[in-house]
């Protein structure tokens, strides 16, 4: 059974036939991209038109989001900026304090048992003058409930008075950086730290372990990758054991599950030796929509959270150094055992010295483990200088970088972390592009949006929030940008054999959209209107998904 | 219920695993609860070992070691509910890890009271840490946020290394004391000794540094009032390490009696334990007279 799919316009990314009118599919792969002649003559084949007045792209790669983000929507969205839920509701952006209260207010007065905790995220002070909000202010909308709002960050919590009381912190003498105390020496309400976080989060509604998914987080998830044009996700921090596993490939087994969902296993709590075992097991369980036997290890913190791991001169405003998240010793043992077993390896690295250890440690690795097309890629990468950049091209290495936190925090950075030189040279995807590495951009969903358009408008406009254009040096081409959110970033996954490009042989997997992003302008790249995917050749209209 | 806790910190290939089996042989009775990063090489001797699941091991004696992977406070959380409770835990941090962040956390969490930081050190190679470009920082803070470092390997150093690099690490921290040791192996005394702040001065105290402690062990034939025997135990006046034990109260019950320095608790016991006190003070000052006085008037 062929179908021939007519559209306005494909944009293949293959650049022996970069455009081409219509794509026939079968069996879930791709036949042929070309014309209407040159497809029929595979033989009976049946022409849809549906999408004659859209244009098609390749399906959308997000090469570093978290699944978590479908859980996430179960609770009140306090973001400043507008955002999508599952359904397909827009959330407008809180633009205050007391819009976040109105908010919250109104979601609590939809609560029933008295004793029910509620629960918001994406909350950004940053934007409301940092104007801190306060137990009391939260005290407001329940005193009797426990509340917690964690920022968008996911590092930062606001909770009430009743939180803290149940989690035995409503109390003076607490002596702790993480947690700052009012003039009457008792905690604000606000939660700095994973570690401060916890002891409240569990009262508050959130899972025990926020980077866990469940079955109807994973299939809300999907319906987001539906809405942004994304077909293949990864999971980047995911602990996988045998019920997750499960779960996992169950859901994305579905007959309507949207995407092909990449996880990769967290290092944390196991050995190098116990974690490259572990992958390759996982491997072996893959399916077509789960792939699994990719590993994820965490070297340093965040910049904004002065936790990244900083080469001189250090942060800006002189916050001492920050913290390995693992010892060297150990991610160059991780990097031998993996090269050695052939599990793909992603390190995620904020601060440039972090940067810097993962090179040479993999360098090292190297010597000891040859390996042709290893592509181990660093994540975030953000402070990375142009001779990282070209050591990391030499190895054989890719860099997926953090397009969306420069318009999210880049006034932050430029003002706060690192000053103005290295903030505008984050994320520098011109310089890793003309150093010849194989480079992706990132949304790091929840962090910021699921939306790879928007991460490519991102990477090409380098706008901050507040307008300003921070690096005009480092903005990409509309077409470089593209090919990031498409074969760039199923490269450093090594899926771009299968999917990224449309042509004859790979998953017939495209996003389906209302207007052209090679005609519309790189300044309006964001506002291109995602019609809903096309994934193995199932059809999925955004406007159509079931709530 | 109050929790002492222990950190243990220290660098890769300082011995922290070494000592915590150490710890494990030679718990004198003590329950310990053993928190580690992650199983990985065992971090338990295979003999000591009676049971074994994903996130637990069951160890001779009634101590038990669980993994905290990812979430070091959910682990304290679900460790604080254990029952029976442990007397003791021992927090075994990661190589790279901060322990005063560590020691910040828990004090956030009700059921837990901070014992110390102990932090070890390799004789042979903690000074190329303490240079080393990457971790350098790392090792300097984990040595300023110690109570009590300890100089272990010192068999792999010449006595005039192990004088330079003794006096190299009261340079780093004036303030804790410094202990040396091979193979991890010292008294849980030492070890488990609280340095909360009541003691802080004191255990501080220069003089002290060399001081050994003194251990007596008590045999509780007849019934006693418990809380009257604790309370007078963790008086100031006997200035106390650590004392432990079981004892039989008029109503024929068993209760473990607890003093961590100034802090004591009573619980409730099993019946089939052995009657008597471990009691831990300082060489120095040690009142073994005055200890036998607070035992008889609290027996009945």
């Amino acid at each position: 059974m062929t179908t021939i799919y007519a559209a306005k316009k494909i944009i293949t990314m293959n650049p022996a036939r970069p455009v081409v009118s219509h794509v026939a599919v079968r069996d879930g792969r791709i036949l042929a991209a070309g014309s209407l002649e040159e497809l029929e003559r595979w033989g009976e084949s049946t022409v849809d038109t549906r999408f004659a007045d859209k244009v098609l792209m390749p399906g959308l790669v997000e090469g570093h989001a978290h699944t978590m983000e479908g859980i996430f929507w179960r609770y009140v969205y306090c973001g400043f900026f507008d955002r999508t839920d599952p359904n397909g509701k827009k959330w407008d952006g809180a633009k205050s304090v007391e819009a976040v209260l109105d908010r919250l207010n109104a979601a609590e007065s939809d609560l029933t048992d008295a004793d029910e905790p509620l629960t918001g995220f994406q909350l950004d002070p940053i934007y409301f003058d940092n104007r801190k909000i306060t137990r009391a202010d939260l005290d407001k909308v329940s005193s009797t409930r426990p509340i917690g709002v964690v920022h968008a960050s996911c590092h930062i919590m606001n909770v009430n008075s009743k939180a803290l009381e149940l989690a035995g912190m409503l109390r003076p003498g607490i002596n702790h950086p993480g947690v700052p105390l009012g003039d009457d020496g008792m905690p604000t309400g606000e939660l700095k730290g994973p570690d401060v976080m916890t002891p409240v989060s569990v009262h508050v509604g959130f899972d025990r372990d926020m980077l866990a998914c469940d079955e109807r987080g994973l299939r809300d998830f999907g319906k987001l990758c539906v809405r942004s044009g994304v077909t293949t996700v990864t999971d980047l921090a995911a602990r996988l054991n045998d019920e997750a596993v499960e779960m996992m490939l169950g859901v994305t087994a579905e007959k309507d599950y949207p995407a092909r969902v990449v996880p990769l296993r967290f290092f944390q709590g196991l050995t190098p030796a116990e974690l490259i075992d572990n992958a390759v097991a996982l491997k072996k369980k893959s399916s077509d929509r789960l792939r699994l036997g990719m590993v994820k290890v965490v070297a340093d913190g965040s910049i904004q959270g002065f936790s990244a791991r900083m080469r001189f001169p250090g942060y800006f405003n002189g916050a001492p150094n920050g913290l390995w998240y693992i010892a060297p010793e150990q991610l160059l043992e991780t990097y031998e055992r993996g090269l050695k077993a052939d599990v793909h390896i992603h390190t995620h690295t904020n601060g440039d010295e972090a940067t810097q250890l993962a090179i040479e440690l993999l360098e090292q690795s190297l010597r000891k483990h040859p390996s042709p097309d290893h592509r181990y890629t660093l994540q975030h990468c953000q402070l990375a200088d142009a001779a990282q950049f070209r050591r990391m091209t030499k190895l054989g290495m890719c860099v997926n970088l953090f397009a969306n936190h420069h318009f999210y925090w880049g006034d932050e950075h430029y003002n706060l972390t690192v000053g103005p030189e290295r903030a505008e040279r984050m994320n520098a995807a011109r310089t890793a592009l003309a150093n010849g590495l194989p480079m992706a951009i990132h949304s790091d969903a929840p962090i910021t949006p699921l939306g790879p358009l928007f991460t490519a408008w991102c990477a090409v406009n380098r706008l901050t929030a507040s307008g300003r254009t921070q690096g005009e040096y480092e903005k990409i081409s509309v077409e470089d940008a593209l090919y990031a959110i498409t074969l760039g970033a199923a490269y450093t996954l090594k899926l771009d054999g299968e999917v990224g490009s449309i042509e004859a042989g790979k998953h017939a997997d495209f996003a389906v959209l209302e207007d052209d992003p090679t005609e519309v302008g790189g300044e309006n790249l964001k506002d291109v209107r995602v019609w809903g995917t096309v994934q193995g050749g199932r059809i999925f209209e955004a406007a159509a998904l079931s709530a | 219920m109050t929790l002492p806790i222990t950190i243990i910190g220290g660098y890769l290939g300082s011995g922290k695993t070494t000592l915590v089996n150490h710890l494990l042989r030679n718990a004198d009775g003590l329950r310990l609860a053993i928190l580690v990063n992650e199983f990985g090489e065992l971090p338990v001797d295979e003999d000591l070992i009676e049971a074994q699941d994903d996130d637990i091991i069951s160890i001779a004696g009634g101590c038990v070691c669980c993994s905290y992977g990812n979430d070091l406070t959910l682990a304290l959380m679900d460790l604080a509910k254990l029952d029976p409770p442990p007397d003791h835990v021992l927090l075994e941090s990661s190589g790279v890890a901060l322990p005063g962040a560590i020691a910040g956390s828990v004090s956030l969490l009700q059921g837990y009271m901070l014992d110390g930081i102990v932090v070890l050190t390799n004789a042979e190679t903690i000074q190329d840490q303490a240079n080393d470009t990457y971790v350098g920082d790392t090792i300097e803070r984990q040595l300023n946020d110690a109570d009590l470092v300890i100089l272990n390997k010192t068999d792999l150093v010449s006595s005039d290394e192990r004088a330079q690099v003794k006096t190299w690490l009261s340079e780093q921290n004036n303030q804790a004391e410094i202990v040396e040791a091979q193979h991890g192996a010292l008294p849980s005394a030492i070890v488990l000794q609280s340095f909360a702040t009541q003691d802080r001065e004191k255990s501080k105290r220069a003089d002290h540094q060399s001081a050994g402690f003194a251990t007596r062990t008590i045999k509780l034939d007849d019934p006693v009032n418990a809380d009257q025997l604790a309370e007078n135990l963790a008086s100031s006046d006997l200035a106390l390490v650590r004392a432990k034990g079981f004892a039989k109260t008029s109503d024929g019950k068993t209760k473990t009696i607890q003093i961590v320095g100034r802090r004591w608790v009573v619980s409730d016991a099993s019946d089939t334990v052995t009657h008597g006190l471990v009691i831990i003070g300082h060489q120095s000052n040690f009142d073994e007279a005055a200890v036998s006085d607070v035992i008889s008037r609290a027996t009945l």
